[in-house]
């Protein structure tokens, strides 16, 4: 139920902010010097930072929960424990990848 | 036309058959989300990979054809994928005939035009010349 929520949420966020953000992006890139000024000055931007890190873990937990469904697609992992056991999984893998992801690039390659 | 003239909601559906074009919209869902699994993976990587995340970097990665075409695909994919995600939502939630349309519509053509401006970004990137 969560993880269903979730999926729809996540997909929404990716598919409006997400895409908004992708093409603002590759328009920024191809623009110039002073384009991409504009956009990195949002993108490291503290607001600017929460907004990519949560469409980071939106994108994880799409990713996840899209895993999941494919496979429940299939007409597996539908006994109450390992459906449980996957749900949760898809949330704390969606938290660790996000983690590791910012971590690695905010820290290990500034 | 259905072979009862029973008043119930499963009286007046049976005999119908399916509405036909079901299940191709459930299967492109499937589809395009196999083919993201692989483009966003290739992204995440692809921006875990690059030494900087700097815009001659990130311009040069875009330039080489080994960049811009999964770009490319993304792109493309990635708005398909997002348009029949939204319809779904929006089919739950807004069931009057008129606004359905109109917010399906709408979606249809944000999607259409943000797919052809990055696209077109895209495109100076890969056949322009890097600065």
């Amino acid at each position: 139920m969560v993880v269903s929520i979730l999926h729809r949420a996540t997909g929404i966020a990716l598919s409006i902010a997400g895409l908004a953000l992708l093409t603002w992006w590759l328009v920024a890139l191809s623009g110039g010097a002073d384009a991409y000024a504009t956009f990195e000055k949002a993108s490291h931007h503290p607001v600017g930072i929460i907004v990519l890190i949560g469409l980071t873990w939106s994108f994880f937990q799409h990713l996840l929960s899209g895993i999941r469904q494919l496979v429940e697609d299939s007409g597996s992992a539908f006994q109450l424990g390992t459906n449980k056991l996957f749900a949760i999984l898809t949330i704390v893998g969606g938290i660790v990848l996000t983690a590791a992801f910012w971590v690695y690039i905010l820290e290990v390659r500034p | 036309m259905s072979l009862g003239n029973s008043s119930t909601p499963l009286g007046k559906a049976r005999g119908l058959g399916s509405a036909q074009s079901g299940v191709h919209h459930w299967m492109n869902d499937r589809v395009t989300s196999i083919a993201l699994l692989l483009l966003g993976t290739w992204f995440i990587a692809s921006l875990l990979l690059l030494p900087k995340l700097d815009q001659a970097t990130l311009v040069e990665w875009l330039h080489a054809p080994s960049g811009a075409i999964p770009m490319a695909l993304l792109v493309i994919v990635g708005f398909r994928h997002a348009l029949d995600g939204l319809k779904v939502v929006v089919d739950d939630y807004v069931h009057e005939p008129g606004n359905n349309f109109i917010i399906n519509t709408l979606f249809l053509f944000l999607a259409v035009a943000g797919a052809a401006i990055a696209l077109y970004a895209l495109a100076m990137l890969a056949f322009g010349v890097t600065a």
